[in-house]
């Protein structure tokens, strides 16, 4: 299937919704992407002809039912070209996979005064739970600074690095859309003898993705950001690492044996997932890769390429000095993400403008209060873009933005 | 299905492009208290000046810090004006009778409630149909709540 969007966007039946009689413009994909037909429809197919508990039973249904869910994490494997299968770990969302990291990993090889390393860009998800163990532990974070235009500032890496057990960072911002050098960061953290951990939520539904090339040791990703359901995410790490960890949650599942004494763990990946897992929602991730396999990743990135070049051309084209948008201009070194300020307007009121002609955009913090404050504001407007978003889409984007003018009066 | 009309209102852009009582206050004497929403990271601060004790203080002076969307900014402007001058009760009163008109479940109306007028603060009541920013135009009215109670709690 070639790059073509009127097909694409037939894909998604949300997208022939229209909301007082008007077409639905949906830009708010970094938060949650809409799910297509083909994972509509093999989440149903599943729950009504295969839906049965997995890894429990022995009948040919909860075979069946148990095949699909290690058919899905095979394909998790493919899509970010992991080792083994064995090293994918589905958890609830990425937030979860951070917090596994540090609540297993992190407990076991942490202690006061370690160092752990973070970005200014960090989602709160790549932040709190490292603040959690601040509060245990007593480690210490230090941060990478950004530069005037959104990107990482590495002046002073090396010695931010030094010492540091973490280097834990974004491949890609949800409120500037900077794509970090990941690789670079991964092997400057191992140079230093830190772990490198990359929150990927943004990243892995827009871009190959190839974590063995990175050389990262952790990485978390979400399904729901990348047309899967919401209720599933997942966790890459080394074997090696995965394997030495204690577990997170404990109960069924995850044992390999328990008598009134105590428990035994059961293998990687079993190990991590206490508890009935979301099975349906595997399926529908497993059809989502295999959709954005078909459109290809690489020509997803060069369609938002195209895009985002579009939007940051138009946007300023039109509104000038009017509106300031965030992150890097060089489209080559960021996503589909443009959070901005428009004129002295508040992101909430220029949101409920928009809504008024069905363009769907974010409001507020994005989850990243202190970058937030890096970049001086309270919070922004923010539009991304993903695989059915098209020029008429920024173009609606555009032509709302003018009428936020005509009732303020600014 | 409601309007922008219904949200934005000419008095509210009027009081958001004008806020009134905007600014700081000594603290002391004056209670100053921080109010924010969590959704859109909002930040308002509020300092009360009360002139006399307990049930028998009224307010004397009253000023808003921070920033915050339309909605917020002009509730917390009409707000400012609504108590100024007024004795505590009526001040609770206002509280209870503009979260009514909110539609904000759980609130009790006390005796004297219906007869405290709302004034321009009724322009407000379309936002009822904008559910999620019921939470903006909250924000100042809770934050003056609480410094009624830090008020009530201090010293005398």
């Amino acid at each position: 299937m070639g790059f073509d969007l009127e097909a694409i966007r037939k894909e998604f039946p949300i997208l022939s919704r229209q909301i007082d009689g008007s077409p639905l413009i949906y830009l708010d994909s970094g938060n949650t992407s809409q799910k297509p037909r083909a994972v509509i429809d093999a989440m149903s197919n599943f729950l009504e002809t295969s839906y049965a508990p997995i890894n429990r039973s022995s009948y040919r249904l909860a075979g069946e039912a148990t095949e699909a869910f290690e058919a899905s994490r095979r394909a998790v494997a493919r899509l970010i070209n992991a080792n083994s299968a064995d090293e994918i770990i589905f958890t609830k969302n990425a937030t979860e996979s951070l917090n596994l990291i540090v609540q297993s990993w992190g407990r076991a090889n942490l202690s006061e005064g370690d160092v752990v390393v973070l970005t200014h860009m960090e989602h709160h998800a790549n932040i709190v739970p490292w603040q959690m163990l601040v509060a245990a532990l007593g480690i210490e974070i230090r941060w990478v600074p950004l530069t005037a235009r959104g990107q990482l500032d590495l002046t002073d890496l090396d010695q931010l690095l030094a010492g540091a057990k973490v280097f834990s960072f974004t491949a890609m911002s949800n409120v500037l859309g900077t794509i970090t050098p990941v690789a670079k960061l991964c092997q400057a953290a191992h140079d230093a003898g830190a772990l490198a951990i990359v929150d990927a939520c943004q990243y892995v539904p827009h871009n190959v993705t190839d974590v063995q090339a990175w050389d990262a040791d952790f990485v978390a990703f979400s399904s729901h950001k990348m047309c899967g359901p919401s209720g599933i995410g997942m966790l890459w790490g080394r074997m090696e690492l995965l394997d030495a960890m204690p577990p997170f949650l404990g109960g069924g599942n995850m044992i390999d044996t328990v008598t009134l004494n105590g428990f035994t763990t059961a293998p990687v990946p079993a190990k991590f997932e206490a508890g009935t897992p979301p099975i349906t929602e595997a399926v529908g991730l497993h059809a989502a890769i295999e959709f954005l396999e078909q459109l290809g990743l690489a020509d997803i990135r060069r369609h938002e390429m195209d895009l985002t070049r579009y939007a940051l051309d138009t946007l300023q084209g039109r509104f000038g000095d009017d509106i300031t948008i965030y992150g890097p201009d060089n489209v080559e070194v960021r996503g589909g993400v443009l959070s901005f300020a428009f004129r002295d307007l508040h992101p909430h009121d220029v949101s409920q403008v928009l809504d008024e002609r069905n363009v769907c955009v974010r409001a507020g913090h994005h989850c990243a209060k202190p970058l937030m404050k890096a970049l001086g504001v309270q919070s922004t407007t923010r539009a991304s873009l993903y695989i059915y978003n098209g020029t008429d889409d920024v173009d609606a984007l555009v032509d709302a933005l003018d009428g936020a003018t005509d009732i303020f009066g600014f | 299905m409601a309007g922008l009309d219904d949200l934005y209102r000419e008095i509210i852009l009027d009081h958001y492009r004008t806020p009134r009582n905007r600014g700081e206050l000594e603290s002391p004497p004056a209670f100053e208290s921080r109010g924010h929403n969590p959704l859109c990271g909002d930040e308002i601060t509020l300092y009360l000046m009360l002139d006399g004790e307990g049930e028998d203080a009224v307010v004397s002076d009253i000023k808003i810090g921070g920033q915050g969307c339309s909605i917020s900014q002009s509730s917390a402007s009409m707000m400012t004006q609504a108590v100024m001058g007024k004795p505590v009760p009526e001040v609770r009163g206002l509280i209870r009778k503009f979260k009514t008109l909110l539609g904000i479940e759980g609130i009790e109306e006390r005796e004297g409630d219906a007869e405290i007028p709302l004034g321009d603060l009724e322009a407000l009541q379309g936002v009822v149909k904008f559910p999620v920013r019921i939470k903006c135009a909250v924000l100042s009215w809770n934050t003056l709540a609480q410094a009624l109670d830090q008020a009530a709690a201090a010293p005398s």
